[in-house]
């Protein structure tokens, strides 16, 4: 089980948490014009890399704040977690 | 029966406590402090099982968690449990067991003729065999196989036992407490650490309770107590015994099995059985030990032959002797600390050792002692069936090619030793790569992977010296990262014999002319044989050798077989160990019973129940409940002997025609305050929301971005920054987290909060066309007229002194509210509801109600909108603004999403006005089509419209928007039903929406 950093509430087993996907997606903004390639790309095309990934988790049971998780999806190690409105650099 | 085999003094055992038990229905007697092992064999019993194959007959060959054979079936306090290794299981009082893959009796195995005709069963046997003819497969082969198969068997009665889970954090972990472990909980607690020593057996201690050892002045056993006594009274530190590491799992959280009280004749009251420890360790250290490896011989399978370590644990813990004529078989000096205890009870053991001239301080007291050795020697085959009678032994050459001339000596028990093989299993499930030490040939843990360190016997280490000093300087330093204490232990003096380097020998040539079967894997019956067929046929990789042989893959996991597998793979592939590589170790280290992993989530407990405020009230009152997620729901309210049908009918019949009142609590409530509240909702939702009036509720639809429906509700303006959002059951969770998600990722600009708020009201929705009239009644001072509180409109009222909401919003089609209240006022509300809507004869309606009036009303709900439909499936596309944007519109767009022949919603009635048609049922043109039959559509709900008294169903169908008048046919497999059925529009009733309006 994942021991995760969040950035509010300090280190906490992965079971308060839950998953949601790839954090370096971004919508495209309302009410601009999007192809269909650029929405499928939003929507549904995910590169599910294999290796060090940035991933959105909820701290669905604790704080409920939506965080950055920094991963390596094949060790599982976590290097650093953000904060939602945390630059990532 | 005596205990003959029982010495006179000596051992751990408790001789003042007998105890009596039952084994295959024969009554013996041992001491508290036994195994069931070592009570059998102070009684001599050395058949306790068959084989798994062959149905050889089987002893034991170990004294602890590595015993591959004596699994039994356990019936403690009525109840019974396969798969316990004897080695493992404490006595008690009362305890039974019995053998298990034998039939019909463990003396008498029929199966044990495939043994005797020599039709053993080769490796890759099952999968040459019984492939074909395939017919014969259910019939034949698998009723046989199931007959002769198993370790026991599973019982098909609820577990009464109860099983619970616990999380702990600590400082250090210390998984086995040998020396190793000993020294390092004693240096990390002095330092001030939080440590947990877990220890599997029931006795502290390890290898120090047989060894012979001398630590500051005390023998070992007395050093270990000591250390355990003084660490049980630190506060700091939490010492286990019974309790099993079993997994190490990511981020150092390892997972641990206690055995509350399997020990005992029945668990205490309140007490668990077993309990989960899930522990999150800041550094872990490992000091599991040592296993003893076979060598492997002809006939090694024969009941006495045994690890020489558990000769000698039987002896020095149990006081039992595993024989009186013991033959001992080593490649190093281990062998000879067990012979030198058989001596020391006055017995006469032969020490046969592969090596030509070895010389030690272990030897030379084996000499002096007397001890028959003869070097260079080997044991050829053990003879015997049922049990050792005796052993053909030779000697062997330089090269171990050669076998002298055979000869046969007497002896009762083989007590072997191949050297010691590290127990790396939770080093390699922290993801540490191995690495093989030539000197040991075996494999020890590489690089520290997680926050692990391996010490000791696991480590390969095999002087005690060496394995305190480094302990407890692991001990010192690992807590003092964590506590920044710097509180030094002395260091003890250890006395120890010195040993010398071990025979890289493990497997015994066959003489000529002979055939004995040599197993390597003794619980799945793999030999030598099969693992030299597997090679032949080409199996190469060591994971597909061990599939195809079943080698390691047994209860026990191969642990006495692995490393003697991979040596004869090596050497016949002409490879060293290394290259061939060992298989994965994966948790469970040792079986674990499901019990304990699933804990206290069983039954009812499997999920939380939520209820309602009103939920006694619903008991009362002859409510028959329903699960609606995690809530229990009144389905309908039972009245004399009525069903469910005609008690939902009554109660939807009265909605109708008077006023009924249904439990609403259960529906999602979400708080929304902000001045960017509106702009949020008109981002979520799919219609226009930036000009709902203060006091107005509107109803909404939400998509995913992929433009699925994920939820409807209604959502209230209270005041000008405040919100009240209402979302279905079953989705409350999931529409929280979405708010969340784009108000804090994607649109953070908008000063908006949110909260559940779903447990803070109850509700109750007041539906007919008396609910105005009721509702005067409650709100006297209330203008609650059509045109006080028009359709869509929201007010506060006082209801009998308490704050009330009314929404004027209608899920049943008819003129309805919906009260809430704060939910500790809930059940007075309701009360107050039934008492004064008595004169307009109220009835509660449940469910089942609920749903008949929505259907025929034409409303979509959970079963429409399942997670695959579009707004406009269901009749939605009126609520899609073209104007503005929000989640999910451009996806709209898709081409199958705007598609002429798209899906839609539609009703359905069977041509007869009799049949019911089952939810599922599939709508298709042609019922005599061949299969399979194209589908056009599934029935998404059905109910018997109250209002025309006949079946009536909603249906998802394609081209719905043109189908309306067709006549199709509903077909239901599962129910074996066929149905001739028309299509009309959804809104069966009120198609014009008059009521809620009037
Ligand atoms: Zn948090």
């Amino acid at each position: 089980m994942l021991y995760i950093n969040c950035p509010h509430c300090g280190m906490r087993s992965q079971n308060e948490f839950s998953y949601g996907g790839d954090a370096s997606v971004k919508r495209p903004e309302l009410n601009k014009e999007v192809s269909d390639q650029e929405w499928d790309n939003f929507v549904y095309n995910r590169k599910s890399l294999r290796g060090k990934h940035l991933e959105l988790w909820q701290h669905i049971s604790g704080c409920r704040q939506w965080i950055k998780v920094e991963r390596d999806t094949a060790t599982h190690e976590i290097f650093r977690t953000f904060k939602a409105d945390e630059e990532v650099a | 029966m005596t205990q003959a085999f029982r010495i006179e003094n000596g051992g751990l055992i408790n001789r003042d406590k007998k105890l009596s038990f039952k084994f295959n229905g024969k009554t013996y007697l041992g001491y508290e402090g036994d195994t069931l092992a070592s009570a059998l064999l102070a009684n001599g019993v050395h058949l306790v099982g068959r084989s798994f194959k062959y149905h050889r007959p089987r002893g034991f060959f170990g004294a602890g968690v590595d015993e591959p054979y004596a699994v039994v079936q356990l019936f403690r306090n009525g109840e019974t449990e396969p798969n316990i290794k004897a080695t493992e299981q404490e006595l008690f009082e009362g305890l039974e067991a019995k053998s298990v893959n034998c039939w019909p009796s463990v003396n008498f195995d029929i199966g044990a003729i495939n043994n005797f005709l020599k039709i053993f069963l080769p490796a890759g046997f099952y999968y040459k065999t019984f492939m074909w003819p395939k017919s014969f497969w259910y019939r034949i082969y698998e009723p046989f196989i199931r007959k002769a198969a198993g370790l026991g068997v599973a019982s098909t009665k609820h577990d009464k036992e109860r099983y619970e889970h616990k999380y702990e954090y600590c400082d250090l972990l210390i998984a086995g407490s040998g020396p190793s472990g000993l020294a390092g909980a004693y240096a990390a607690a002095k330092n001030g650490a939080k440590v947990i020593l877990a220890e599997d057996k029931p006795r502290f201690g390890g290898s120090l309770l047989t060894s012979d050892v001398n630590i500051g002045n005390q023998s070992g056993k007395d050093w270990a107590e000591g250390i355990i006594t003084e660490l049980k009274t630190m506060p700091n530190v939490v010492v286990k015994n019974r309790s099993q590491i079993f997994g190490y799992y990511d981020h150092n959280m390892l997972v641990m099995s206690e055995k509350v009280s399997d020990h005992l004749p029945s668990t205490k009251k309140y007490h668990p059985n077993k309990r989960l420890w899930y522990i999150r360790a800041k550094e872990v250290l490992i000091s599991s030990g040592s296993i003893e490896r076979p060598i492997v011989f002809g006939n090694n399978d024969t009941p006495g032959v045994m690890l020489s370590s558990a000769a000698k644990e039987y002896l020095k813990v149990y006081g039992v002797l595993v024989g009186r004529k013991p033959l001992v078989f080593t490649n190093n000096d281990s062998g000879y600390e067990t012979a030198i205890e058989f001596k020391k009870h006055g017995l006469d053991p032969v020490v046969l050792d592969s090596r030509k001239n070895p010389e030690s301080e272990i030897i030379d007291e084996a000499k002096n002692l007397g001890i028959n050795i003869k070097n260079s020697y080997v044991v050829v085959a053990a003879q015997g069936y049922k049990k050792v009678k005796s052993a053909d032994i030779a000697s062997i050459s330089e090269d171990k090619k050669q076998l002298g001339k055979i000869e046969n000596i007497l002896c009762d028990c083989i007590c072997v030793s191949g050297f010691w093989t590290p127990t790396i299993h939770l080093a390699s499930q922290s993801g540490n790569k191995t690495k093989f030490k030539e000197d040991i040939d075996a494999f020890v843990p590489g690089q520290s992977k997680q926050n692990e360190i391996t010490l000791g016997a696991a480590n390969g280490v095999f002087s005690l010296e060496e394995t305190l000093k480094t302990s407890f300087t692991a001990g010192s330093e690992l807590s003092k990262k964590i506590t920044e204490n710097d509180n030094k232990v002395a260091i003890p003096n250890v006395v120890e014999k010195k040993s010398s380097q071990h025979d890289k020998f493990w497997c015994v040539p066959l003489p000529k002319g002979k055939n004995y079967k040599r197993f390597l894997d003794f619980q799945n019956d793999v030999a030598v044989s099969d693992v030299e067929i597997a090679l032949r046929e080409g199996y190469r990789s060591i994971e597909h050798v061990k599939r195809y042989t079943t080698l390691g893959m047994a209860t026990d996991q191969g642990k006495t077989s692995n490393l003697n597998g991979l040596q004869l793979v090596s050497e016949i592939e002409n490879k060293v160990v290394p290259a061939v590589g060992h298989t994965t170790f994966r948790p469970p280290y040792t079986p674990i019973s499901i019990g304990a992993i699933v804990g206290r989530e069983v039954g009812k407990h499997s999920k939380p129940t939520r209820k309602s405020p009103m939920h006694s009230w619903h008991e009362k009152n002859n409510a028959v409940f329903v699960d609606a997620g995690v809530w229990l729901r009144p389905r309908y309210y039972k009245r004399g002997n009525e069903n469910l049908f005609e008690g939902s009918k009554r109660e939807a019949k009265n909605v109708r025609t008077n006023v009924g009142v249904c439990d609403v609590t259960t529906l999602g409530k979400i708080d929304i305050k902000g001045p960017d509240a509106a702009e949020l909702l008109n981002r979520v939702y799919t219609n226009a929301w930036l000009k709902l009036p203060v006091g107005k509720a509107r109803y909404g639809v939400m998509l995913r971005e992929d433009g699925i429906v994920m939820d409807d509700g209604t959502t209230t303006r209270i005041s000008e920054n405040h919100y009240h959002m209402t979302t279905t059951t079953a989705q409350a969770a999931n529409v929280l987290s979405h708010l969340e998600y784009y108000l804090q990722l994607v649109w953070p600009e908008l000063n908006v909060n949110v909260v559940s708020t779903t447990e803070q009201w109850a509700g109750a929705a007041i539906a007919g066309p008396k609910s105005r009239d009721l509702l005067q009644k409650l709100f006297p001072n209330s203008d609650v007229s059509n045109e006080g509180l028009p359709f869509m409109g929201y007010m506060e009222g006082d209801l009998f002194g308490v704050k009330a909401r009314i929404y004027r919003i209608s899920f049943s089609g008819e003129l309805a509210y919906e009260v809430n209240v704060e939910s500790d006022y809930g059940n007075f509300m309701w009360e107050k509801i039934i008492e004064v809507g008595e004169e307009f004869n109220i009835q509660p309606y449940g469910t089942e109600a609920l749903s008949t009036l929505r259907i025929e009303m034409g409303h979509v709900a959970g079963s429409e909108l399942d997670g695959r439909t579009i707004p406009f499936d269901n009749a939605l596309e009126g609520l899609v603004s073209k104007k503005k944007d929000f989640i999910g519109k451009r996806s709209l767009q898709r081409s199958a999403f705007t598609a002429e022949d798209r899906q839609r919603i539609v009703g359905v009635v069977p041509l007869d006005k009799q049949t019911s048609i089952p939810e599922g049922s599939h709508l298709v043109k042609d019922d005599k089509a061949p299969l399979p039959n194209p589908k056009l559509g599934h029935i998404s709900a059905s109910c018997w419209s109250v209002e025309y008294d006949n079946p009536f169903s909603l249906a998802i169908l394609k081209d719905g928007k043109n189908m309306i008048g067709q006549k199709l046919f509903a077909m239901s497999p599962l129910k074996n039903k066929v149905i001739p059925v028309e299509i009309v529009s959804s809104h069966y009733v009120d198609p014009k929406g008059e009521r809620v309006r009037s």
